[in-house]
């Protein structure tokens, strides 16, 4: 009973746990928990491989029309905003 | 000022002050540097690429009309996230709009069903997959996910956000982020799981 509490508190714990946010006695305590726990340690291990590769994922060039596009629209802007003041000086139309 | 040309090491508050003071190449330089984070969001959030194109050009426009409003009281990245995410959460509702509104919807806190998976991982996946074979397994898991757990992870641990941030972003308490948080994270590692985990042994076979 004590055990199955102890691995709900941590599953709550979790997040600051793998983020580092704890103070350290509470830390300290669930990494003991961890240690422990082969349950605990493979749902701790795999979550933290699961943000590592996730991270790990630089995004990709945003395809090249689709820049195109996006500067041709940002130009026409440029321009507009250009003609009534300087850029963002000018009254926002929200 | 600095009257040097562009600076090889990218410097956010030299350019947002450059763009603001109407230096129009500078705001094309801070698009340049960020339109693909903004794209890929805008991709995860409304699952739908000419959504995410849309989104990306209204994000920058948007952004670019009103950068008198910006204070520097945030980073300029995380002001311009926020842009992205309501414009990706409208194109969201209004392709949904016979549904419900997810990021409203009431969460379920039930914690029973969180954890089904115990199972070690293979070493690490990014040796085992290719490049896209990854990509393409950690889209469909993200894909998986309600959008109010998807938007919360997007923004914390794809962008690397604070909590702080992600919660006014998304204008929701730090509570809720935390909660949506934590449930975003366990059911993506659920999923991995599944795809990741060690075959041909069981190791909890003795449960």
């Amino acid at each position: 009973m004590t055990r199955l509490l102890t691995c709900k508190r941590f599953l709550q714990e979790l997040n600051d746990f793998l983020d580092d946010t704890l103070d350290p006695a509470l830390k300290q305590e669930l990494q003991k928990h961890v240690n422990e726990c082969p349950n605990c340690w493979v749902v701790c291990d795999t979550t933290e491989k699961t943000l590592r590769v996730f991270k790990g994922m630089e995004p990709q060039p945003v395809p090249r029309h689709i820049e195109s596009k996006l500067m041709a629209a940002l130009e026409k802007k440029f321009k507009a905003e250009g003609e009534k003041g300087c850029g963002g000086q000018g009254k926002v139309d929200v | 000022m600095s009257t040097s040309t562009v600076a090889s090491a990218f410097d956010e508050t030299a350019l947002v002050d450059r763009a603001k003071a109407g230096d129009t190449a500078a705001f094309s330089e801070l698009v340049g540097h960020y339109d693909r984070r903004v794209f890929r969001m805008a991709k995860q959030i409304t699952q739908n690429d000419d959504d995410a194109e849309d989104v990306l050009q209204e994000t920058f426009l948007k952004a670019y009309t009103h950068l008198a409003d910006f204070q520097g009281n945030s980073r300029f990245y995380t002001w311009l996230v926020r842009i992205a995410v309501n414009e990706a959460l409208m194109k969201l509702r209004k392709r949904r709009s016979d549904k419900t509104v997810p990021l409203d919807e009431p969460i379920d806190t039930g914690e029973d069903e969180m954890i089904r998976e115990i199972a070690v991982w293979d070493e690490n996946p990014e040796e085992t997959y290719s490049r896209d074979e990854l990509a393409n397994i950690l889209d469909q898991a993200i894909q998986s996910l309600k959008p109010a757990y998807r938007t919360v992870f997007i923004l914390r641990d794809i962008e690397e956000m604070s909590i702080e941030e992600t919660a006014e972003a998304l204008n929701l308490s730090i509570s809720a982020v935390k909660s949506r948080l934590l449930r975003a994270r366990l059911q993506l590692r659920e999923k991995l799981t599944r795809q990741f985990k060690h075959k041909g042994d069981d190791a909890f076979a003795y449960l």
